[in-house]
């Protein structure tokens, strides 16, 4: 009797959780959730790795579109030749750093100059107001816990900043219908989640009318925005994945070797794993099978 | 050092007998590894060596990185990412550290839950449990610190919001949070403190493990069954025990690499899964984050700490009664501290005359509802609050409280526990028949 009374307590405990989860998941568009597309990258999942070639591409458009607003102040050109990353050969590196200057206090008998740079030095800071550090964006962009809060996107579809910074450079769009005037001096985007949103979009119910908000970031890419060398697609979607390619290096660049190191890793303790196991075995063996 | 009798170090050659007689430490080292342990000890009992490891790397690791970290506000950032860029393996370092805290708090959790099923709180093992609960204080208290030293955005608000829980006591809270943090606010002061105690407490820990060591090498362990080892003679402690080198040092040893493989395969293939990308910006004091959570392991008590909002009647009620002192804040902080308190609590709330949750029928429920609903309160600590939400945090936080202080003390009067085995040996026999 008291067993059937905690049983049905707990049917109703489960009954009102699983109302709840249902309830929950049926929220259309909860405030503040941008569209973001799942592209497949090179580096994804335990066996991926960089792909050289898209990150040259990647950093030719960072030099020539990104880098007019948005520094890169954590990253040294020295990098740039290292291996996992885009690799460049080391007098291409430094004629690449020389293009620009930092300013040396030592030089000009100690009055201090503006000279070119070298290995050693680093990307500049953001050269505009608003204009975030470009260094770790793929890696501080990369919060998708979904679907509710449980992160499985993240686990199983590899999804991350890298995806996050190619749907916002191709998220653009008009103005929705709810707001044809949009917002003075920002941009409509469908992937950017945490900008302004006009009223009229909003429902009673305080739920949004459609993805994303506006960003203050006018439409960087637009197709056909730079020459690549290789002669690869200059495609805006194109365009997109190799500048979020280079800005997840430029995040992580250990990424190569440290996929390594966690694949020799998990062969190593697997194989000890097995050892032990049968050592375990052998060793409980006389207890665990007793001659009657 | 065990009661249970078996057989003691003798120092055979002349140098043992005669370090023997002068410092008895390879007596010591014998009997702490060779000490009879119930032979049906299950693969729940793994997590001991588990969560010694984790203290190991998480020390060993953390020396490492303090090597190239500097605690000021203007340069942690940047020197945890000179560690990430240049340090040789510093990428590795910091990831083990980083992931090695979730590996200790899983480890916990499973460890305390475990202890909660079979009743190993129960006595004569209440010390060990209180100090397990101190160790458990100490982790959180150095795991909260730790996740301040980036000084990312969520280090600094994070910082802001747990320190404010102080400021929630009446009276003196504002004294106490700024005595805390050395400052009117987190900054510089904070930051310093922080690393310095970061370093201290996890030596602090390795003593209080040592202390929980020896409790529970005092009493012998707990088993599945909680049906204690005989002590009557050493040939019939010796049919329910097994030393524990090598038996139960090559198990756990078995169970720790499986587990390490998971762990490898975290830090490597998706070592940022357990963070949060806010700590990926330097701190902004004048940009407070939308939406503030703290790691995954304090979220069970975050959830119990947002769950009693002003609009509680209970919490509305001990507002009127202490005439406005404890407000719905205060109440909050002391329900969250009051969910870890019934927690070390539970060897005297705990009524039932059976230790082990495996002969108790009713009991099995309530606990199984007890996971869930700890899984539950996790989860609901992260999500961002609305109607549903507190809702559920209030039912979730009110069944914690509840299991504790009515169910555990009603549960062990009016539940007919089901008859253990008469011992250990019974009980291992019965799953490794004679062939």
């Amino acid at each position: 009797m008291r067993d059937r009374k905690v049983t049905q307590m707990l049917r109703k405990l489960a009954l009102s959780t699983a109302a709840a989860l249902a309830l929950s998941s049926g929220a259309a568009l909860a405030a503040g959730e941008g569209h973001v597309e799942d592209y497949a990258f090179s580096f994804e999942g335990p066996f991926g790795s960089y792909d050289q070639n898209q990150l040259q591409r990647g950093l030719q458009i960072f030099t020539e579109i990104c880098s007019s607003c948005h520094g890169l102040n954590l990253v040294a050109y020295r990098t740039l030749s290292q291996e996992g990353g885009p690799m460049l050969p080391e007098d291409q590196m430094r004629a690449y750093a020389a293009q620009y200057t930092v300013f040396d206090p030592t030089a000009d008998d100690g009055a201090g100059a503006d000279v070119p740079a070298q290995q050693q030095d680093y990307f500049g800071t953001s050269g505009m107001q608003g204009a975030p550090d470009l260094s770790l964006i793929a890696k501080a962009r990369a919060g998708f816990h979904g679907p509710y809060g449980t992160g499985l996107s993240q686990l199983f579809r590899g999804m991350g900043g890298a995806e996050y910074i190619a749907s916002i450079l191709t998220g653009y769009a008009e103005n929705p219908d709810c707001a044809p005037d949009g917002i003075d001096g920002y941009y409509y985007n469908t992937a950017f989640s945490n900008g302004g949103y006009p009223e009229t979009c909003v429902t009673e119910d305080g739920e949004h009318m459609v993805p994303g908000s506006w960003i203050a970031m006018p439409p960087p890419l637009a197709g056909d925005d730079v020459e690549f060398a290789d002669g690869h697609s200059t495609e805006i979607h194109h365009e997109a994945q190799d500048i979020a390619a280079f800005l997840m290096w430029a995040a992580e660049p250990h990424l190569n070797a440290r996929k390594q190191a966690g694949l020799t890793g998990v062969i190593f303790l697997t194989i000890l794993a097995v050892l032990l196991y049968l050592t375990n075995k052998r060793l409980w063996a006389p207890y665990k099978h007793r001659k009657a | 050092m065990s009661g249970i009798p078996h057989d003691h170090y003798e120092p055979k050659t002349r140098i043992e007998k005669w370090l023997h007689s002068r410092l008895p430490v390879v007596s010591l080292l014998y009997d702490t590894l060779m000490i009879p342990t119930p032979r049906n000890l299950n693969w729940m009992w793994i997590w001991g060596i588990v969560l010694v490891f984790a203290l190991v790397l998480q020390i060993a690791t953390g020396v490492v990185l303090v090597m190239h970290y500097t605690p000021q506000v203007d340069l942690a950032f940047r020197s945890v990412e000179h560690i990430m860029r240049d340090v040789n393996g510093g990428h590795m370092i910091r990831y083990f550290h980083a992931n090695g805290a979730s590996l200790f708090f899983v480890a916990v959790y499973l460890h305390m839950f475990r202890g909660l099923y079979y009743g190993s709180y129960k006595a004569p093992r209440e010390v060990t449990w209180i100090i397990g609960m101190l160790i458990y204080l100490v982790m959180m208290a150095t795991g909260f610190m730790g996740y301040v030293l980036p000084w990312g955005q969520m280090s600094f608000h994070g910082t802001a919001v747990i320190t404010g829980l102080f400021g929630a006591i009446p009276f003196m809270g504002e004294s106490i949070q700024s005595w805390l943090l050395g400052a009117g606010a987190v900054g510089q002061p904070a930051l310093n403190r922080f690393f310095s105690l970061h370093y201290l407490l996890p030596f602090i820990l390795l003593g209080l493990v040592i202390v929980h060591v020896w409790a529970f090498h005092t009493t012998g362990n707990n088993n599945p069954t909680g049906v204690e080892v005989r002590r009557t003679s050493k040939e019939e402690a010796q049919k329910d025990t097994l030393p524990f080198w090598p038996y139960f040092v090559i198990k756990d040893l078995f169970a720790l690499v499986v587990i390490l493989v998971i762990f490898m395969a975290i830090v490597g293939f998706m070592p940022n899964y357990l963070g949060h990308p806010d700590n990926y910006t330097p701190a902004n004091p004048l940009a407070t984050p939308s939406h503030i959570v703290p790691e995954w392991y304090f979220l069970p008590f975050y959830a119990i700490l947002r769950a009693f909002t002003a609009d509680v009647w209970l919490v509305q009620l001990v507002q009127f009664v202490s005439f406005g002192i404890i407000d719905a804040k205060f109440f909050g902080v002391l329900a969250m501290f009051g969910a870890i308190l019934v927690m070390a609590l539970v060897p005297w709330l705990d009524t039932s005359s059976v230790r082990s949750g495996r002969f108790r029928p009713m009991f099995k429920w309530w606990f199984a509802l007890l996971c869930i609903d700890f899984v539950v309160l996790a989860w609901v600590g992260a999500q961002t609050p609305n109607e549903l939400m507190s809702w559920i945090s209030l039912i979730a936080a009110a069944y914690w409280f509840a299991y504790f202080l009515v169910i555990m003390p009603i549960l062990g009067v009016i539940e007919k526990p089901l008859t253990p085995p008469s011992s250990i040996e019974e009980d291992f026999n019965a799953h490794y028949p004679a062939e």
